[in-house]
């Protein structure tokens, strides 16, 4: 298949949907936007789909924990879709608030929590890839930005051996170019073991906390002013795509 | 039944760990062992034993953890239990969507009465008595909007927990509309204005801000037509003629200006410039709308709108500046048919937070201020939860420090939006509500929140300022709301226009609108309410947020209706737009307004607005010879209004929406600036570029030179930033005090010569704009004796400027050692009221203002701007920010810390006056402008900026300091880069 289809879900305060979709299309995908209770009116349409989104956002003000209430509305109305969906050779992508809900629903083990500052934070981070995925075939770092106030990634000791012995550990916060251009610790969030994200269903469902749509042009980089001059000075051309496009085009890769 | 949900948590808790932190600082270090937090939420609600438990365990993550019902036995050894939760009526956006959560889970829902409360629980352990346990709770809640209960572990045994606390709004209101007789005597007829209307039990209200000219006024259109007016209509006509609503300073004639500040400059100067311009006119709607607009592309606009909320502020710090954002949202899905929101900005104006002094808003001292450190925590945390939760990228913000803002604090908050010119076959900037259309009302319900909040925003603050003015913002149910309208019912037409429900509630957006159609009808009980026993008068004016009025065509209502149910946002008819002329209210089957139009709108009486010259001599300082002024700069650096600031700006999110091209803190050093661009389209390379200027500090000698700063700072920071002189756009907002003396009114009107003078001769048109009059507090001191603060007159300009490409965006790190460094504009001896001469002030406990503040020369630094933006295009600047608080030691010092590198000048041919080094260093002369320059690009650079005072004065090196040699060749200051950055960075350290 060459342009799979991507749904990316809305509503309720999930308010990264439009760059996600965007993303999703820039790397060949096409892409919908689908209001949750649009997909609950016509569950059905979510099996002309080939990938599942479950964009950065708010969902419900985050009140009563991360992801939950959204995840509580999904495990009401649109389980057996889902349980349907993942079944299927397909891809699921959960990004920031995307990936708290799908640790709340169950779809991904672990679950998020309280940065140690108890604080949200936006800054730029750089991962190390470490699982086995066709979301992160090829990549080995990436310098990427997160967001939240939840992300400290949690779980206990017999689920993370299980993670790292099917190699479901997707990604590490790890000291790398934007740390050290910015002077900042690996890892912003307190995480277990770095962890910035998760793997599931033999790799094809995704979870980070970091967003890849927020690195999808070079213009989002912190330190892109830089660099134009650097590869100007080098005489070298001056990149229009930022490093996160790599994940949105190898899940339009993977159905190709 | 009643029950109670704990929520444990059965892993470590960051946020007990941080809160054991801040309890530690309240004096209690060494004390305290442990704390434990718990949400709770309390049932009130007609569902069984097993539906609890069922719902109890939707609320939590299994992972992370357990749900208590009603359980206290297991509750392990604590000290002191402090419980928070809400007052009645206060939004509690936990409990609501607990509610939401549970009502899908059992497939039922709530009735009218029944509901979900939630609360916190601390359990401290530690050797602490109950007035220290008393002193953290203090720390943890506002008794304005929420309730504490305090238990030690004895009284915890005995009571078997915590008690269930159900904070269900009881109101035994007198539902019924009562005329108000105003034939009564001048004394009791201002008592109406000043203090509200009686109640039956012989209290008031809460303040019309009626004057007796107004009241006569009103007294006299009911005579006419025969009748007293009721509780409604005078509620209604003070809203509508407020301050707040009316800006009646601005409106009417002052002194010899016959038409008033208003039209006579602000709305003038953007005359004259859209006349000059011609065909390169980019205004689009100003003044008319929510928002201001300009062109962005071939098919877009750019809007925007900038708001303050500081009463609110100063009582609910969190409450009001939550409020305050999301508000200023709605001028953005309100302007035209609905633009959606692409970026926020801030400012606050506060008192230096360690400052201890104590205050009250009575003379009993009973109603303590907040501190300013709680203010500062407070009004940071609100447009955190605002901004974050609505998804909008938070581009640009700046704090500034007086000790005149410790009354109260000004919280400016904008919004930028970006709209189709045309939707549906329309155009979009345009609107009009018609006879036979539906009055809508979308999003939240109406409460008792926000009551008076126009009519009290016009008074200044004392002890009667009416609790119930505070607001707490629902930035879920407004997210639904705007994505609903701007993403979907506007381009399927489905409505005809469009309104916020701001200020003065339906009373304003529905009367407002109806000058569309000429006329309306409202049934006010249709009017879908938060709980039973409101008021009509309440309903009519309450500020309950989240709320839009729309005017929708009744072949439409079907459709629109279906919309809005699915995307979980309730819309009611509540009336109906018509060409009767008059606003008529009824409730139920009684007519409970019916005014007429005309007089509603305009009948409010001119006054002759006189001023008072006042003039200024200020003390100067003996001027400085100092061989070595590096500790001076680092001294500076550590200044609250020069400091780093990225706690902030780092729990803002600025990249959400995924436009983000300059983000707030830049370079390797993470350095606060003054200005963002952003691209807020994702397929076009055209992109915005945000500053702003602000200068209270220099009204204390003159405003007229106060306000012409601050234009050219907001134009200046833009252009350095990569913005074209050409097509830079200005908002204004006036933070006055004492509008009612002479000498105010006097700067006043200076301050607004110089926003004309000043705009005409840059060409940069005004497209919106704000003022908030009264911004003084009369309250008591420690001793109980009256005292009052009043703000210095605060202008904010704020700028918008469309650049055709976001890669051409210029940021202030210095990039490559080798670069040359220019300095665009003159330099000269203006250091009144500046950052350094505070500095010495302070040092030497002495007040010296000085006398000589900058001076605009609007059209040699329009030249410079114009060249540079030039230059710019040819991507010729590696790097440039302009010189403003501080001078040019800072600005310098910035890029330097910003690129991690050292930078060596020379002031040897430093354009302007011949000056001393003090002048030099930190004199705040305005159209000053810091570049570097590749040096293979030097002779291009100098030729594209040739006929403007410049020069080149040195170069960025590989080394670690800040080096300035001063005119003699004398090396004046040689600074190491950590030790700027550790002083930059010194401040806000534990926030």
């Amino acid at each position: 298949m060459k342009n799979p289809k991507a749904l990316v879900l809305s509503g309720y305060g999930l308010n990264c949907e439009e760059e996600t979709k965007f993303a999703f299309e820039k790397a060949g995908a096409r892409a919908d936007i689908v209001h949750i209770n649009d997909l609950i009116a016509d569950k059905k349409r979510l099996r002309n789909y080939q990938i599942l989104s479950f964009p950065g956002g708010f969902s419900y003000g985050d009140d009563t924990g991360s992801g939950k209430a959204y995840a509580n509305k999904v495990r009401n109305h649109l389980r057996e879709e889902l349980e349907r969906f993942v079944g299927e050779n397909k891809l699921v992508v959960g990004i920031c608030n995307g990936f708290q809900i799908i640790t709340n629903l169950g779809l991904l083990p672990g679950a998020l929590t309280f940065n140690d500052s108890a604080r949200y934070l936006d800054r730029w981070v750089d991962i190390k890839i470490e699982g086995e995925s066709p979301w992160l075939e090829g990549i080995d770092t990436l310098m990427i930005p997160i967001a939240h106030g939840e992300g400290k990634y949690y779980a206990d000791e017999k689920t993370l051996a299980e993670l790292k012995k099917g190699k479901r550990i997707a990604a590490r916060y790890a000291k790398g170019e934007i740390c050290r251009y910015q002077d900042l610790a690996a890892n912003p969030n307190g995480s277990l073991e770095d962890i910035a994200g998760v793997l599931g269903y033999e790799g094809r469902v995704l979870g980070m906390m970091p967003h890849p749509e927020r690195a999808m042009f070079f213009h989002q980089l912190p330190h892109w002013p830089y660099l134009k001059e650097k590869y100007k000075r080098e005489g070298k051309p001056m990149p229009k795509d930022g490093p996160g496009i790599k994940i949105f085009q190898n899940a339009v890769k993977y159905f190709a | 039944m009643q029950a109670r949900i704990e929520i444990k948590y059965i892993i470590p808790d960051a946020r007990a760990k941080v809160k054991q932190k801040q309890f530690e600082k309240l004096g209690f270090l060494g004390k305290i062992k442990a704390v434990e937090i718990r949400d709770c939420y309390t049932i009130d609600a007609g569902i069984k034993a097993a539906e609890i438990k069922k719902a109890a365990q939707s609320l939590v993550n299994p992972l992370l953890e357990q749900a208590l019902i009603d359980n206290f036995e297991a509750q392990k050894k604590f000290d002191w239990a402090v419980e928070i939760g809400f007052l009645p009526g206060v939004t509690d956006n936990v409990g609501n969507t607990a509610k939401e959560t549970i009502e899908d889970l059992l497939k039922k829902k709530f009735k009218d009465g029944e509901g979900i409360y939630s609360s916190l629980i601390f359990f401290i352990s530690g050797s602490l008595n109950r007035e220290d346990a008393q002193k953290i709770a203090d720390s943890l809640y506002n008794p304005l909007i929420q309730r504490v209960s305090i238990k030690s572990w004895a009284e915890y045994k005995k009571d078997k927990g915590m008690g269930i606390a159900v904070p269900r709004v009881k109101l035994d209101a007198n539902l019924t509309v009562s005329e108000v007789n105003l034939d009564i005597d001048e004394e009791d007829l201002a008592l109406i204005g000043k203090q509200g209307i009686k109640s039956e039990d012989g209290s008031r209200r809460g303040p019309l801000a009626l004057d007796l000219e107004y009241l006569h006024a009103i007294r006299k259109y009911f005579n006419k037509i025969g009748r007293q007016p009721t509780d409604v209509e005078l509620e209604s006509i003070a809203q509508t003629w407020s301050e707040h609503c009316k800006h009646t300073i601005f409106a009417d004639p002052m002194d010899e200006i016959k038409d008033g500040l208003y039209k006579s400059y602000i709305k003038k100067a953007t005359e004259v410039v859209r006349k000059k311009k011609g065909k390169k006119d980019f205004c689009v709607s100003v003044f008319t709308d929510n928002s201001g607009a300009i062109e962005f592309d071939d098919e877009h606009l750019l809007t925007h709108k900038a708001e303050t909320h500081n009463s609110p502020s100063a009582l609910d710090p969190f409450g009001g500046s939550v409020t305050g954002i999301v508000g200023v949202n709605r001028d953005t899905i309100g302007f035209g048919m609905g633009a959606k929101p692409v970026a926020n900005i801030y400012g606050f104006c506060l008192a230096n937070p360690d400052e201890s002094r104590v205050l009250y808003r009575d003379a009993a001292k009973k109603q303590k201020m907040l501190s300013p450190k709680r203010i500062l925590e407070g009004v940071v945390q609100g447009v955190n939860v605002g901004g974050n939760c609505s998804g909008i990228p938070t581009a640009q913000g700046f704090l500034f420090f007086d000790e005149r803002y410790r009354g109260k604090p000004l919280v400016f908050v904008g919004t930028v939006g970006l709209i189709p010119r045309r939707s549906k076959g329309r155009k979009s900037y345009e609107k009009k509500a018609s006879s036979g259309d539906y009055i809508v009302m979308v999003g939240g319900r109406v409460g008792q929140d926000g009551i008076h909040g126009a009519t009290f925003s016009s008074e200044a603050m004392d002890s009667g300022s009416p609790a119930t003015a505070v607001q707490i913002g629902d930035p879920i149910t407004q997210k639904k709301l705007s994505d609903a309208i701007v993403k979907e019912a506007r381009d399927r037409g489905l409505y005809a226009s469009i309104t916020d429900n701001g200020a003065g509630g339906l009373s304003c957006s529905v009367a407002e609108m109806a000058k569309e159609s000429g006329g309306c009808f409202i049934e006010l009980d249709k009017v879908p309410i938060k709980y039973p026993g409101l008021e009509p008068w309440k309903i009519w004016i309450s500020e309950s947020q989240e709320r839009m009025t729309l005017s929708v065509p009744k072949k439409n209502w079907l459709a629109f209706q279906k919309l809005m149910k699915s995307r979980g946002v309730e819309a009611t008819i509540i009336g109906e737009f018509n060409t009767s002329g008059k606003c008529v209210v009824r409730n139920g089957k009684q007519t409970i307004m019916d005014v007429e139009m005309d007089f509603l709108h305009d009948g409010l009486p001119k006054k002759e607005i006189k001023t008072k010259k006042i003039e200024f001599a200020h003390s100067e300082p003996p001027r400085k010879n100092k061989k070595d002024w590096s500790q001076t700069v680092e001294k500076m650096l550590r200044r609250l209004n020069l400091s780093s600031y990225d706690f902030i700006s780092s729990q803002y999110d600025h990249e959400v929406q995924g436009g983000s091209v300059i983000k707030p803190i830049q370079g390797r050093g993470r350095v606060n600036v003054d200005t963002a661009a952003i691209k807020p389209l994702l397929n076009s390379k055209k992109g915005a570029v945000l500053s702003y200027g602000i200068n209270p500090n220099y009204s204390d000698i003159d405003t007229y030179h106060m306000a012409a700063c601050a234009i050219d700072s907001a134009i200046r920071g833009a252009v350095a930033g990569g913005a074209d002189m050409e097509r830079i756009a200005l908002l204004d907002n006036f933070c006055w005090c004492s509008s009612n003396e002479p000498e105010r009114l006097y700067q006043l009107k200076r301050a607004v010569e110089a926003c004309y003078d000043t705009a005409v001769a840059f060409e940069t048109p005004f497209i919106s704009g704000k003022d908030s009059m009264f911004n003084d507090f009369k309250g008591y001191d420690e001793r109980g004796e009256p005292i009052k603060i009043s703000v210095p007159p605060t202008l904010l300009i704020s700028a918008i400027g469309v650049i055709p490409d976001v890669m051409k965006a210029v940021s202030i790190d210095l990039k490559y050692p080798g670069d040359l460094v220019y300095i665009l504009g003159k330099t000269k001896d203006e250091l009144g009221a500046s950052e350094y001469y505070a500095l010495i002030s302070e040092e030497e406990k002495k007040n010296y203002l000085g006398n000589k503040i900058p001076r605009v020369d609007a059209a040699a630094n329009r030249k410079i701007y114009k060249d540079f933006f030039g230059a710019v295009q040819k991507d010729l600047a590696t790097a440039a920010i302009s010189i403003g608080r501080g001078g040019l030691a800072i600005a310098l010092a910035k890029m330097a810390m910003a690129g991690k590198l050292g930078v060596e000048i020379s002031l040897s041919c430093l354009p302007g006056e011949k000056n001393y080094d003090d002048v030099d260093l930190f004199s705040e002369s305005q159209g000053r402008i810091i570049a570097t320059v590749a040096p293979k690009n030097k002779e291009r650079f100098e030729k594209a900026m040739k006929k403007n005072p410049f020069a080149l004065v040195g170069k960025v090196t590989d080394g670690e300091k800040i080096s300035v040699k001063n005119k003699s060749g004398k090396h004046i200051v040689n600074l190491a880069l950590n030790s700027a950055l550790r002083a930059y960075r010194s401040n806000f350290k534990n926030y």
